[in-house]
């Protein structure tokens, strides 16, 4: 990887979700070189992973193509895939960033034929569909993984699948030789955009999700919803493939909870709202959604997609946080158990699937890598003491899409400020 | 006991939460409820509660004194904790009900013959006489609380029980005679009376 060449006046953009392509085309735009690092095989990060998305119900396919198009028209920008930041050190002006790459076994002549993944046997989980469905171990991480090249998994290493794929390969792209290799690149700036995980659903233990099939989080709802989900699109119980017409969602599933999540991620209840739409569009007026909630926190203009959603005859709101769940054995059927806060009737209600809203939490240790300042959460702050590294996107607040990239925006633009004030002094 | 009542709902007139605050045991937590409702789903007797917990608090903010004071709701905690456990807020839950129980019992507005109340007085009594609970006494008396004919009933029903613990000598059958109290009988029982004079001073009871 000799051939990165960064200077004091290259912004270095850490991880490839929405953000973070965001902050490198903005950055990239503006005529800085960017060097963007993702540490997935492929960029896209959580967005792509969305059956549609706010703020216009998109499908990734719409607006993710357009951020990749920006991207790779623009030859200011350096993509490295499944690269590791370890540590970022140095101060505003002057950082020096070390970077692990990880081998994909695949060079630059792979055509995305899939000739390989159809002669290796091994199948292992698939990480896009969150472990929902399985995939053979030489894969395309994504319909629009960019780059578009595949990847062998490192379990197949050393194997005779190993083999079979490279032989497969007419054009010699496996490579099974390479290395891992660690790398510093020198840059001005850095924009941290690494983005969040879902919260550990098996943690909030008296919802079973651990214990329970038909208890699953938000985000395997979105692959469930999706027609190149595991299912196909089709919206059906994990526990025996039967449709799931009633569904219950629980807001603030680990979010707003001192025992787990102390901030509100903001982006659940609209994200809940969103997925009844989904119910509907499926099962029409068969449809019943049920939302628990403590209050519905449509933030800023989605107030009216709310209303929307609350005129629909097939979602039931109830103002209660569930206490528990149990489960009918016989019917795999899920048994909600709580009092609501209107009126204080208590309920034992069953559904077909119940879906977890769960919150967000950083995806990296930022403080730790980076040394920057971060709030209880583990959330980036912007303060004195971050110099020259800005938080965006999800990395320095619960936020959705819009907002997140609102973030990326305004962060490219301080790391610019700063890249323009090295430049003048190196004259 | 009916003019301490009187003087304290002169004193907060109109505003309950700021009573509960100053007297209830935890009561400054009250406010910090947002009404989620796990605390009253949690509690495993939470069907016998006329009033659950999260009911309670609302009350408690809506000024409703008297119906809060006088409900047998909070008589009912078992203090399983389950409700702390699972508060997102980590309110103390538990510590509250017994806190207004026991205010509720102070200003004489408690429901006289709540079971609960009345085995508290029993137990609390029967421990501060001698400085150490004289167990016979006490199931004896818990079985016969509410006359001798259901005594007799309660105490035929328990008595594999009980002779079960007499057998592995866990019940001294001789206690109404033999039980021996602590050894500073007195001192116990001035430590006690300056407690609750430090605490009467300190709630505005000392009458």
């Amino acid at each position: 990887m000799a051939d990165v060449v960064a200077t004091h006046e290259t912004i270095v953009v850490v991880g490839g979700g929405i953000s973070g392509m965001t902050a490198a085309v903005e950055a990239a735009e503006t005529g800085k070189n960017v060097i963007l690092l993702e540490r997935a095989p492929s960029l896209g990060g959580r967005v792509n992973q969305l059956y549609k998305y706010f703020p216009k119900l998109c499908h990734p396919t719409c607006g993710m193509e357009i951020n990749l198009r920006r991207l790779r028209g623009n030859k200011r920008i350096r993509v490295l895939t499944q690269a590791e930041v370890l540590k970022v050190e140095g101060r505003a002006g002057d950082y020096k960033i070390s970077v692990t790459l990880h081998p994909r076994y695949v060079n630059d002549h792979c055509t995305a034929c899939g000739a390989c993944g159809e002669a290796v046997a091994t199948e292992i989980p698939n990480p896009f569909d969150y472990g929902m469905s399985r995939m053979k171990a030489a894969y395309l991480p994504s319909l629009m993984a960019y780059p578009q090249r595949y990847v062998i998994d490192p379990s197949i290493l050393g194997t005779p699948d190993a083999e079979k794929a490279r032989e497969a390969c007419k054009y010699g792209a496996v490579d099974l030789d390479m290395k891992p290799e660690t790398i510093t690149l020198t840059a001005g700036a850095v924009v941290w955009a690494t983005g969040w995980r879902p919260y550990d659903a098996a943690k909030i233990q008296p919802y079973g999700y651990d214990r329970f099939d038909n208890v699953i989080t938000s985000v395997e709802f979105e692959r469930l919803s999706d027609p190149r989900g595991p299912t196909g699109g089709r919206i059906v119980r994990p526990s025996d493939g039967k449709e799931a017409k009633n569904v219950a969602f629980i807001q603030c599933a680990g979010s707003r909870d001192r025992n787990h999540l102390k901030h509100c991620s903001r982006i659940c209840c609209m994200a809940s709202l969103k997925q009844t739409t989904y119910m509907r569009e499926r099962f029409g007026d068969e449809a019943q959604s049920t939302i628990y909630y403590i209050d519905i926190r449509a933030i800023d203009r989605f107030e009216d997609f709310y209303q929307k959603v609350q005129a629909d005859s097939t979602v039931r709101f109830v103002k209660s946080k569930v206490a528990n769940i149990t489960e009918d054995e016989a019917t795999g059927d899920v048994i909600l158990h709580g009092v609501d806060t209107e009126g204080y009737h208590r309920y034992d209600n069953r559904h077909d699937l119940c879906v977890l809203a769960v919150g967000m939490e950083p995806s990296a240790d930022a403080k730790a890598i980076a040394g920057v300042a971060v709030d209880a959460s583990g959330f980036i702050e912007l303060g004195p003491t971050d110099g020259g590294i800005f938080g965006a996107g999800c990395a320095a607040n619960a936020l959705d899409v819009n907002r997140s990239v609102q973030s990326a925006t305004a962060s490219v633009l301080r790391a610019v400020q700063v890249v323009n004030r090295v430049a003048k002094a190196e004259g | 006991m009916g003019d301490i009542n009187t003087a304290m709902a002169e004193q907060y007139r109109n505003n309950f939460l700021k009573e509960v605050e100053a007297n209830v045991e935890e009561g400054q937590w009250v406010k910090m409820c947002m009404q989620c409702g796990v605390c009253s789903g949690s509690c495993p007797l939470g069907p016998a509660w006329e009033h659950p917990p999260q009911e309670i608090f609302m009350m408690i903010r809506a000024g409703r004194r008297e119906e809060v004071l006088k409900s047998e709701s909070m008589w009912m905690c078992t203090s399983c904790y389950n409700c702390i456990v699972r508060c997102p807020r980590e309110l103390p839950i538990t510590h509250i009900m017994h806190g207004l129980a026991n205010y509720a019992h102070r200003l004489g507005l408690a429901p006289k013959m709540n079971p609960t109340r009345r085995f508290a007085k029993m137990f609390w009594n029967n421990l501060t006489k001698s400085g150490r609970v004289n167990e016979i006494e006490l199931s004896v008396g818990l079985y016969f609380m509410d006359g001798f004919k259901t005594g007799i009933a309660r105490a035929w029903a328990m008595k594999d029980i009980g002779l079960g613990m007499l057998k592995t000598r866990r019940l001294n059958p001789f206690g109404f005679v033999s039980h021996k109290g602590c050894k500073d009988k007195k001192g116990i029982h001035r430590m006690l009376k300056k407690a609750r004079e430090i605490e009467d001073r300190r709630k505005g009871f000392a009458a």
